[in-house]
């Protein structure tokens, strides 16, 4: 259905009557939308860092943190975030076999990526509830507050061991030594809120997580909503009748840029 | 704009159809569905790669510098090949990449303010 036009091209570029950047108004403000939006992510990723220098000496490391995997008993790090990245880039990949398809005019090909990007972004969402899970909830003994602050954690330890996170250093204690340490502790933190966690002596650890990467995931839905609202449009052949399918693009485009802000997100917390 | 010189082009594209009814010229790319996979396969063994040396032991700031500059890496790849943006005007580009050096600044500033905030609570 792609056109060919005859069109009367003005030989000045910026004399109007054509885009002279080749891109229509909507996809432009597409560009400027995720401009704006990168700047958000990036000033929220810039007070993490700022505030993880800050605090560097008791910053927990992501590798004692992010333990669990699903079915498996035991401690697996990272490698469920390491499926959530997989699944992040995979859905983009069928995103863009959607436009890819669109530009051939092929609405079947659309449904079929589109549909699959939609069951990518359902299951990455479904993923970040169940990591949230896991991040309140906590290890089963949680961490011990020593009388100097420090904190003893004990998760994915045998029990009646502990260890403390210090300087990038990790200390293991086991036997009387660490009863000796468990029975001087003033207090037993489970889980996260954001006021204190189990992870390390400061509550911004666990606030940074609950705001960064909920406000990643709240895109993450709004992405699905936009792309389930596109995908019915597309079954409902608006696109055949419209004769482009550059609201796929737009879509995409949004799609891939939660896919671009969680790579930071996953560097930024899970590895660094 | 009368006093503009035409000239008549054969152009392939569509019309947008709103009420700007914009037209938008279209370009074929030859191999789009082998350079999306071989960006897939690139991300995906940027990602491995990333994971596996997470549990060496190699030096803690080569780690850290490594796992930015391979970030980097592969936001451009999909910035560049997932978005187009590779293919999208040279003004286009660099309206869209140009304002992210203000980024770069602010991360100078506030880590070392950051740094400075630590020795001098």
């Amino acid at each position: 259905m792609s056109t060919t036009a005859a069109i009367k091209k003005p030989s000045a570029t910026w004399g109007g009557g054509i885009s002279p950047f080749n891109v229509s108004w909507g996809k432009m403000f597409m560009w400027f939308f995720l401009v704006s939006d990168a700047f958000t992510f990036s000033s929220l990723l810039v007070a993490y860092g700022t505030l993880r220098h800050r605090f560097t000496e008791i910053w927990p490391a992501p590798g004692d943190v992010f333990t669990h995997f699903p079915f498996i008993h035991g401690h697996v790090p990272l490698a469920y975030v390491g499926f959530m990245t997989f699944d992040l880039i995979m859905s983009s990949v069928t995103m863009v076999l959607a436009v890819e398809a669109g530009h051939r005019r092929s609405n079947k090909g659309v449904i079929v990526w589109l549909a699959l990007t939609v069951v990518g972004g359902f299951i990455f969402v479904g993923s970040q509830a169940w990591e949230w899970y896991h991040f309140i909830k906590g290890s089963e003994n949680g961490a011990y507050v020593l009388e100097d602050g420090r904190f003893a954690r004990t998760d994915a330890l045998e029990p009646g061991m502990i260890f403390i996170w210090q300087d990038h250093n990790k200390t293991i204690y086991e036997g009387a030594e660490a009863q000796k340490l468990i029975s001087t502790a003033t207090k037993n933190i489970h889980g996260a809120t954001l006021v204190e966690n189990e992870y390390g002596s400061t509550p911004l650890f666990a606030n940074f997580f609950f705001f960064i990467t909920g406000f990643h995931g709240f895109h993450v839905f709004s992405g699905v909503v936009i792309n389930i609202i596109i995908l019915i449009n597309v079954i409902n052949g608006v696109y055949i009748r419209r004769g482009h399918y550059e609201q796929v693009e737009k879509a995409g485009l949004y799609w891939h840029f939660v896919d671009l802000v969680w790579v930071f997100v996953f560097t930024f917390f899970y590895l660094v | 704009m009368s006093d503009h010189k035409t000239e008549k082009h054969e152009l392939k594209g569509y019309y947008t159809g709103d009420i700007h009814n914009q037209f938008v010229e279209e370009h074929e790319t030859p191999n789009a569905k082998k350079v999306i996979w071989r960006t897939f396969w690139i991300l995906l063994a940027i990602t491995i790669f990333e994971v596996a040396i997470s549990f060496t032991s190699i030096n803690k700031d080569v780690l850290q510098w490594t796992f930015v500059a391979l970030t980097i890496v592969k936001a451009g790849y999909i910035v560049m090949f997932f978005m187009h943006l590779l293919h999208e005007k040279f003004t286009f580009k660099y309206t869209i990449l140009g304002p992210f050096a203000l980024i770069a600044f602010l991360i100078a500033i506030a880590l070392a303010e950051g740094m400075y905030i630590r020795i001098h609570p």
